[in-house]
């Protein structure tokens, strides 16, 4: 029997959800609202809300004083490369793995998800000093290349989980179709996969794009993105809390348009095959 | 062309030998069934003929080639999988369509070659659909569909009725039975039905544990079974197995009688009472509790007015009796 629901129940958790829903976004919340206050209001005590004054010289400002459009192309570049190179590494390792096991592609699954279980400041001055030495540190092909290992876990165990979903009857029957490898894979594996891939480069763009311990150590000027820019106004002159505000919303707004309009296929890609 | 030979044929799964070595000779044509209980090695030794497993040891030959070592694709084989396996992304049309395109046929002979097979299959009116909303029946044809477009030297068959319900998998029985009669290419046919076996095969071979038990057509091995095993699982219901004083008066160490060929007598045979009676209409299936036979099961034609707790004689019918050794093998 279908649990009952009363009026009074349905209210409850509509009212639970949307407390936690509200809490959860609270700080964005806070950071949008001071990226539009005066510097004297947003660090004004007892907060202010409806009596603050605002304004939107927060934006002019951090635009003019700094190359926003630069530093958002390198994070473009960094998160989508990053991701892609993962994907051609991770496509072939997660095929292996999920339609011929060895005896030890459990453990090496695991091993490769306890890497991300490491600090990463444990490994810094190691990776930063490798960075300079093959003279990559400050370049987006090196972030590509840190991220992208960074992620490679992550995008093989996505990849393995969706093709495990799989039926390897399928892939049997495009081998006695008389189908290679690379035909097997182009014309049946990745149209099949195609909602696992999707959410798995969406998810990877997205932690791409929000990573802060790498591309700010790594990167200076040239390559830096915007968590870089971000950082830029936390400035040594004092903080400026409405300016930062501005500059964080500008630096997540990108993705928080992509997530937005890319949720059902991120929701349908992390649940695949939950439910069979 | 179709001649597939096996020699020595031996496969492991690390340390267990599903298929300790196996010898068979399936000629060009020939509807051969591999029949034998859960985990026998029947769908093993057909994906080892398909090139979907690597064999251990020996080897194997489809028409004087020696294709141990070849590419399921190189075998000149197709295969029906038990669950379809058809590819979900595409419609009925490729489907079939697909193993034409990897072999390099032109657009113009792909679309004559699926239009062909849809009109022998009653797919027209599917062409453009999906796998997903055709019915059970219709994807087992989109699957023969697939393998027919081949031309295949032999077609390889694993379990591929049992997903469907009981009506529908007589109908798909004839089809194909029927389909073999007019293509009269050699058909490899995996079931633990031995009805199926019985009703489709040229040549059944009864597996068990990995060996053959024996080899050949539905009727040699109902009437002169090999052995215990064989004796027990061709047949249904299964040949009442007797042990003991009675087989020992005919020298056997066993004696099968099959529940069709036991007969009700009025006096002397064997006196028991009526544990369970099935009433079929056409026949009637009684369970009989002896007092010198253990328990048996008769199989009597049309309505016989039996029920629980009657008393019963059973006897033989004469020259039906089949006697077994100790070793279990038929003397």
């Amino acid at each position: 029997m279908a649990r009952a629901t009363t009026p009074r129940r349905k209210a409850l958790t509509t009212l639970a959800a949307w407390s936690v829903a509200l809490i959860i976004f609270f700080p964005v919340l806070w950071m949008i609202l001071t990226s539009f206050k005066t510097e004297a209001s947003a660090v004004a005590s007892p907060p202010e809300f409806l009596g603050a004054s605002w304004t939107l010289e927060n934006y002019a400002e951090v635009w003019s004083r700094s190359d926003y459009p630069r530093f958002f192309w390198n994070s473009v570049v960094i998160s989508v490369g990053s991701t892609l190179l993962g994907l051609v590494i991770a496509i072939p390792a997660a095929w292996s793995m999920a339609f011929v096991p060895g005896k030890k592609t459990k453990d090496l699954l695991m091993w490769m998800l306890s890497t991300k279980m490491m600090p990463a400041v444990a490994v810094m001055i190691p990776i930063y000093l490798l960075f300079q030495w093959l003279g990559i540190y400050d370049s987006k092909i090196g972030l590509v290349i840190a991220l992208m290992l960074m992620n490679l876990p992550i995008i093989v165990w996505m990849l393995y989980t969706y093709f495990k979903e799989i039926p390897g009857e399928i892939l049997e029957a495009a081998r006695m179709d008389g189908a290679g490898l690379w035909n097997e894979v182009v014309y049946v594996l990745a149209p099949m996969a195609v909602p696992g891939i999707a959410s798995t480069v969406l998810l990877n763009v997205i932690l791409a794009w929000n990573e802060a311990f790498w591309t700010i150590t790594l990167t200076t000027t040239k390559a830096a993105p915007l968590s870089a820019f971000i950082a830029s106004f936390s400035a040594p002159q004092g903080l400026f809390y409405a300016k930062l505000s501005a500059a964080s919303t500008m630096a997540i707004a990108p993705i928080l348009i992509l997530g937005w309009f890319s949720q059902k296929q991120l929701v349908r890609g992390l649940t695949f095959g939950a439910v069979k | 062309m179709g001649k597939i030979v096996l020699k020595s044929v031996r496969k492991s799964f690390g340390e267990v030998d599903v298929i300790p070595g196996i010898d068979l000779t399936i000629e060009d044509g020939e509807f051969v069934v591999f029949v034998g209980p859960s985990g026998c090695g029947k769908s093993t030794l057909l994906r080892l003929i398909a090139g979907l497993e690597d064999v251990t040891a020996g080897t194997m030959a489809i028409d004087g080639r020696d294709v141990t070592a070849a590419a399921p694709s190189e075998r000149g084989l197709a295969m029906v999988f038990q669950s379809y396996a058809l590819y979900p992304h595409m419609t009925v049309r490729k489907n079939i369509a697909f193993p034409l395109k990897m072999a390099g046929l032109s657009q113009a002979d792909q679309d004559a070659k699926v239009t062909a097979a849809a009109k022998v299959l009653n797919l027209t009116n599917y062409l453009e659909r999906r796998p997903g909303q055709l019915s059970g029946g219709q994807r087992q044809r989109v699957a023969i569909g697939r393998a027919i477009v081949r031309e295949p030297s032999a077609f390889l068959f694993d379990e591929p009725l049992s997903n469907l319900d009981a009506a529908l998998r007589v109908t798909m029985r004839q089809e194909i039975t029927e389909l073999h009669q007019s293509l009269k290419t050699t058909m490899i046919y995996v079931t633990h039905d031995q009805v199926e076996a019985m009703t489709m095969a040229d040549k059944i071979v009864v597996l068990n544990a990995g060996h053959i038990e024996q080899v050949g057509s539905p009727l040699e091995l109902y009437n002169t079974p090999a052995n215990t095993f064989v004796a027990g699982f061709i047949g249904s219901p299964k040949m009442n197995l007797i042990e003991g004083p009675l087989a020992a008066e005919q020298g056997a160490h066993a004696i099968g009688v099959r529940p069709e060929h036991m007969g009700i007598v009025s006096e002397g045979g064997w006196e028991g009472k009526v544990l369970l009676s099935e009433h079929l209409g056409s026949d009637t299936f009684l369970k009989v509790q002896t007092v010198n036979a253990g328990t048996l099961t008769v199989r009597a034609g049309g309505e016989v007015r039996l029920s629980h707790g009657d008393t019963v004689r059973l006897a033989p019918l004469p020259g039906k009796t089949h006697r077994f050794g100790s070793n279990g093998l038929a003397l």
